[in-house]
């Protein structure tokens, strides 16, 4: 493996709190050393960094990769290399795969799956229940054996608090979270979107934002409850971001994600039926959008994820009412990140280093976050004032279900790297 | 007569989208059409060589009969589709059965549909006029119309009145129409029902919120009582019919301590002793069956304007 020398850039690392120009040394899948004016092998790859920032490669801790069993809207190695083309060198691919990721002969074999793409790394997260039932509790340790970092049974809230409780109490023993979709299924069934004055005026069944603060308070009393620890999946509302908040001030173990989407969008974007704009939980008020924005700011919020789901063109291509939750996020998400946040001032660019890449890394223990010397040689490269628009054609994800299409954004990865080899680089 | 009267576009999808000025070109142009309607020969030649799709994805029976009386009676031809028994039933997508449609050549389609904003995705889609039957819980926008014909056909006038729409105010397309077209032509809204009837925000769309039907009749001019949808009980939004009578219910003795007389408006179909009991709805104040002939002549009058009819030629009867 041919070492890396990534000459000149503004290294910005958030684990140990540097920001400055310096050269970084990649060696056998490792950060051998960052620093100014170091030797050089004859044998290395320069890279030249001028005017980019050189960070820990980006960790989305939320996506659905459809492998197995949708591979005709994204694979492992799709979902790897959209994921790498964004600037992420890992990515936790959720367990609503069909069959279920519940057993681990399912998590080895997206394992398999991601070492044979050879991209981005992917991260399994294991079902909380057999088949995401919501009955009986998965076998969270052969689980983690074969390679999940997570259990969660995301697309689906876990209904019953008792079992909740018992995954919280039962992932104990392995030290992994238990990640939630809260939602409260009795308040937001049959919802299409957020309630509020747009779904009244389009006639839209609405999602309250109760829905979701419901279960985010009953996650909140059982982690303290079991002292487990609760990671809140794709927070939407300003009510969640206070509960969160008063949950950390308390010293409960509850981490939390925020979308791009949420941070970026309102329930205004559904006007005109727009089915790009449908998803679970939905877009919604300019307020919980600013709280959203607030809490990522001060840490309530600890990471930003994707929530990445791809659906087909023509499962969208449909009445409002029938088309299917999510969009894709992962060749997005860097550049509405800065241009949403760096830009708008609501974070440095060392912030959003770490709300993207160590705070995903330190939540579910994952290597990577860092480039202290030893560390995996996951760097991504960023050019943060790079202009350009987003053409979905030009997505490496097999699908293009996104509002953005056509959107300007600022800032877009230049080149990744994961275990010391180049994954993914821009072509000029 | 103006000759620089507003179009109304391609499509009618609601009343949201419209101008005052587009409402009154429709409610004007109405008004010859029902006198077609009135004669022994009951056709004008308007729309003599325009294909018309009836495309009815929900149960109906008046919006169905009103807008086919209402193309026949303009010499277009008509063909009805319901989702039954076509090719829906087999699976196909809205969209690809609109396109098959429009591939026989088709002008105009009436579309009723289950899903808020059926409408609106179709006209997007294909390029002939599609005019909203009823779309899920969006709009209504006909409904309305013929409400507001009714309505100034008795006051002489839409400005300035109260109307006070009654029941549930949540699930329901006729609201919605008739909460957009009397605001813009300077009505007052009322809505009246129980609380867990009516939309979030909704007094942001400008309507006054009336807690108890009593309420409205102390304050409106008109009461347009909307259909209860049966099946909410088991949804959980009403403990039952028999209490919502009692407590909803528009009666006569309830009218009787109104400050004036009340006009009242049903969009049908009645569930007769639930919102509205029988002497009520058969009573000397009811224009229910006026909306009824009403539906034709706005129907027509809709029709004619997006086929790209001058409203002062509407009801004539020669070839032009």
């Amino acid at each position: 493996m041919r070492p890396i020398l990534i000459r000149g850039g503004r290294v910005i690392d958030p684990s140990r709190g540097t920001d400055g120009i310096a050269d970084v040394y990649l060696e056998e899948g490792k950060v051998t050393s960052v620093g100014r004016g170091m030797g050089m092998p004859d044998d290395a790859l320069t890279i030249d960094a001028q005017g980019k920032i050189v960070t820990p490669g980006f960790i989305d801790l939320h996506v659905h990769l459809r492998e197995p069993g949708q591979e005709d809207l994204e694979t492992v190695a799709t979902g790897a290399m959209a994921a790498a083309a964004g600037g992420f060198s890992a990515v936790c691919a959720m367990p609503n795969t069909d069959p279920v990721t519940d057993n681990q002969a399912a998590v080895g074999f997206i394992v398999s799956q991601a070492q044979r793409a050879g991209k981005a790394r992917v991260y399994p997260i294991g079902a909380i229940s057999l088949g995401q039932k919501g009955q009986q509790l998965a076998e969270f340790g052969e689980l983690v054996g074969a390679g999940a970092i997570a259990v969660s049974d995301d697309g689906k809230p876990v209904v019953s608090s008792h079992l909740m409780r018992t995954a919280l109490e039962y992932a104990r023993t392995f030290g992994i979270p238990v990640a939630d979709h809260c939602e409260d299924p009795t308040l937001a069934s049959g919802g299409a979107m957020h309630e509020g004055l747009v779904s009244t005026r389009l006639g839209l069944k609405g999602i309250p934002s109760a829905a979701e603060e419901i279960m985010v308070a009953r996650d909140i009393l059982l982690a303290e409850h079991t002292g487990g620890h609760i990671h809140l999946c794709h927070m939407s509302t300003r009510g969640s971001v206070e509960l969160i908040r008063r949950a950390k001030e308390k010293g409960l173990r509850v981490t939390a994600e925020a979308c791009p989407h949420h941070f970026t969008l309102t329930h205004e974007a559904c006007e005109g039926y727009d089915t790009n704009a449908k998803m679970n939980p939905p877009l919604r008020e300019p307020e919980d959008r600013e709280a959203l924005r607030l809490g990522l700011r001060d840490g309530t919020i600890d990471a930003i994820c994707t929530d990445h789901a791809p659906h087909h063109y023509d499962a969208k291509e449909r009445e409002f009412d029938d088309a299917p939750n999510g969009i894709i996020g992962l060749e997005t998400a860097l550049g509405l990140s800065i241009t949403e946040l760096v830009e708008t001032g609501v974070l440095t660019l060392c912030d959003l280093v770490e709300r993207m890449s160590t705070a995903p890394a330190r939540i579910f223990n994952l290597p990577g976050g860092t480039l202290a010397p030893g560390a995996p040689a996951d760097v991504t490269i960023t050019d943060p004032k790079a202009p350009w628009t987003v053409t979905p054609a030009e997505f490496f994800s097999r699908s293009r279900n996104t509002p953005f299409s056509g959107r300007k954004l600022t800032g877009r990865a230049e080149l990744t790297i994961v275990r010391g080899q180049i994954v993914y680089q821009r072509e000029r | 007569m103006a000759v620089s009267a507003p179009s109304l576009g391609k499509d009618l999808v609601g009343l949201e989208p419209l101008s005052a000025e587009q409402i009154e070109l429709i409610l004007d142009t109405a008004e010859p059409f029902k006198e077609v309607s009135e004669r022994a020969i009951k056709k004008v030649p308007a729309l003599r060589g325009k294909t018309i799709v009836n495309l009815f994805f929900e149960a109906s029976t008046r919006t169905r009969i009103s807008f086919e009386f209402a193309e026949k009676r303009l010499s277009a031809d008509t063909v009805n589709v319901a989702a039954a028994g076509s090719s829906v039933s087999k699976g196909e997508t809205l969209v690809d059965t609109a396109k098959n449609l429009e591939a026989m050549r088709i002008d105009m389609v009436v579309i009723r549909h289950g899903a808020s904003g059926a409408a609106q995705f179709l006209g997007q889609r294909i390029r002939s006029n599609v005019i909203n039957a009823g779309d899920g819980k969006h709009e209504h926008p006909t409904q309305g119309l013929l409400d507001m014909l009714t309505l100034r056909d008795r006051f002489g006038r839409i400005k300035g009145l109260k109307v006070a729409i009654c029941g549930d105010i949540l699930h329901s397309r006729v609201a919605r129409s008739n909460i957009w077209g009397l605001t813009k032509l300077g009505a007052e809204v009322g809505v009246c029902g129980p609380a867990s009837l009516l939309p979030r925000h909704v007094e942001e769309l400008g309507v006054t919120i009336l807690p108890r039907i009593e309420d409205a009749i102390q304050w409106a001019d008109a009461l347009n009582v909307l259909r209860l949808q049966l099946e909410r009980m088991e949804s959980g939004f009403l403990p039952s019919l028999r209490e919502y009578n009692r407590v909803f219910g528009v009666t006569s003795e309830r009218l009787g301590r109104a400050p004036r007389q009340l006009l009242i408006l049903h969009p049908g179909p009645m569930n007769r002793g639930v919102e509205i009991d029988s002497d009520v709805a058969d009573g000397p104040h009811s224009v229910i069956l006026p909306q009824v002939t009403n539906g034709v002549a706005v129907r027509m009058a809709v029709l004619y304007l997006l086929a790209g009819g001058s409203p002062d030629w509407a009801g004539g009867g020669d070839d032009r």
